[in-house]
């Protein structure tokens, strides 16, 4: 691994391609000069300035997108050695060559490496992921949250919607409009704060329609895949108890 | 929202009835390993015996197994593998799981054919279920395939009931559904083994093998106790 790349000084890239939304994927592969501490956004920076593909031939350079470069936008998330993750935090020393990377097929493609991730976006609407406090007069200041409450609700807060525990997921693909993981996660931690707590049904219900969480299957893969470490599958279950609840409550009239 | 429902309902379904009338089952097998031919006719006469047969077995029965079974049919197509990418425990369970809903679909429906069909048709009747078995556990080809259709099903059954807990939000932290995956997987094992126990006994008219192996099973317990 590491040796190789120091060894040869070159590192080898087989990046899938894509020219439009409509057009059919392809591979390209790549020889990059080897520099220390470099990464997959590094190197396709270097395609940039250089667009000569392994045969030596110029090539249009390889379109992806990043803003933050320290994993904590998730614009960059792609497919990596066969692993959904942000490219600006994988280090080419500790990847096999030839490293592999691939656009996260669970969303639409729109050119190479950059997808579309509005069904994230659309997810959180959907689930009124924030909390309501715009009125005609002052509501006055909300009620406290505990502070070992804050601590957890902290960790639920990291997420960036990169879309990682989508793709990681097998119950979400074409055959299903499940919403997936991180929304779900979102209605834990909305409902957990005091102020947020007072719209907790409405979240609830969103998740109890079609495509809700009635879809996911347990495979438990998207706690392990999420880069920042957020309780998933805890979330899940908690919403499971917090919707099966509400089904009773809703029956009850109560 | 329908979604929602139509889901619960398959859940609910798979614990009960479906998980009982489970152990029932292998409840009433494994009284041919205790108390040999005899017993398990007794067993089978005593759940024949029960008021309203034909509507229990309906509603109990048929019903829910017709749901819970085209249900997660439709459940296992709708899933998309992905064990190279995650070779996690967790996911075999789920992929597992799919596969052996399946592989159970098939079995179920053999397996009511030879036996509780033929007794509608007329062709046995309840108390003659014994020999029927005994007559298809000898021959290896239909051995092997009741030997896959048990363990797929207790599968089933015992990861279904470690999902079920999830589902409903009863196990809620990894802690709990640690603990929960051990027990569970402690059940698959222990009710595979008394269904084959009791596969085996069939084989055996006069139910020598298995009686024997009870004992040693008993003796073993004792001792420890
Ligand atoms: C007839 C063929 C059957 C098929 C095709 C089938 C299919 C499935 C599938 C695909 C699931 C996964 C649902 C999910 O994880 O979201 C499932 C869950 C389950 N099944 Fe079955 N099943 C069958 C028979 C049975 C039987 C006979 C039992 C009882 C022993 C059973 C008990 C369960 C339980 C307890 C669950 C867990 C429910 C949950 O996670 O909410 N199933 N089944
Ligand atoms: S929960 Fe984790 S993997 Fe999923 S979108 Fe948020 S940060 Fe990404
Ligand atoms: S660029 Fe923001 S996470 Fe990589």
């Amino acid at each position: 691994m590491a040796e190789t790349a120091a060894a040869s000084k070159n590192v080898k890239f087989i990046i899938t391609r894509q020219d439009d939304p409509q057009s059919a994927p392809y591979t390209e592969e790549f020889n990059l000069p080897y520099r220390p501490g470099m990464n997959v956004i590094s190197a396709l920076m270097e395609i940039q300035r250089n667009p000569v593909n392994a045969k030596g031939e110029a090539t249009v350079p390889v379109c992806w997108e990043s803003n933050c470069l320290e994993e904590v936008c998730g614009a960059c998330s792609m497919v990596i050695n066969g692993k959904p993750r942000q490219a600006c935090a994988a280090l080419i020393d500790n990847l096999e060559q030839p490293i592999r990377v691939e656009p996260m097929s669970t969303f639409p493609v729109v050119r190479d490496l950059i997808i579309d991730r509005t069904r994230m976006f659309n997810a959180l609407k959907k689930v009124k992921a924030w909390i309501p406090i715009d009125g005609t007069y002052d509501l006055g200041p909300g009620p406290r949250m505990a502070e070992k409450k804050r601590q957890w609700a902290y960790e639920l807060s990291k997420c960036m919607t990169c879309g990682v525990c989508l793709e990681a997921c097998p119950n979400v693909n074409a055959k299903t409009d499940f919403i997936g993981p991180a929304a779900i996660s979102q209605v834990r931690l909305f409902n957990a704060h005091p102020t947020g707590e007072m719209n907790a049904d409405e979240r609830l219900e969103a998740l109890m329609t079609d495509g809700g969480i009635e879809g996911c299957g347990n495979s438990q893969n998207c706690v392990r895949a999420c880069p920042k470490g957020i309780p998933l599958t805890t979330s899940i279950a908690e919403i499971n108890k917090q919707t099966t609840k509400h089904m009773f409550k809703r029956w009850l009239g109560m | 929202m329908r979604g929602f429902y139509s889901r619960k309902i398959h859940s609910l379904l798979g614990v009960i009835p479906l998980a009982f009338f489970f152990i029932e089952h292998m409840l009433t097998n494994f009284s041919a390993v205790e108390k040999g031919a005899d017993g398990f006719k007794d067993s089978v006469l005593w759940l024949n015996s029960l008021p309203l047969v034909f509507f229990l077995e309906l509603l109990f029965i048929w019903l829910p197994l017709m749901y819970h079974g085209v249900y997660g049919l439709y459940i296992a197509y709708q899933s998309k593998p992905n064990l190279n990418r995650y070779n996690l425990e967790r996911n075999w369970r789920y992929t597992l799981q799919r596969v052996s809903g399946i592989v159970t679909f098939v079995f179920i429906i053999w397996h009511l054919y030879e036996t509780r069909v033929q007794v509608a048709l007329g062709n046995v009747t309840h108390e003659e279920l014994g020999g029927v078995m005994h007559e298809i556990v000898p021959q290896p080809l239909w051995l092997a395939f009741y030997i896959v259709g048990i363990v797929a099903a207790c599968f089933h059954f015992a990861n279904g009931l470690w999902s079920f807990l999830v589902s409903w939000g009863i196990t809620i932290g990894p802690r709990s559904q640690r603990v929960s995956s051990y027990i569970c997987m402690g059940l698959f094992v222990l009710v595979t083994f008394m269904f084959l126990l009791s596969l085996v006994t069939f084989r055996d008219s006069e139910f020598k093998t298995a009686e024997a192996i009870a004992e040693a099973v008993n003796t073993v317990i004792q001792v420890r106790e």
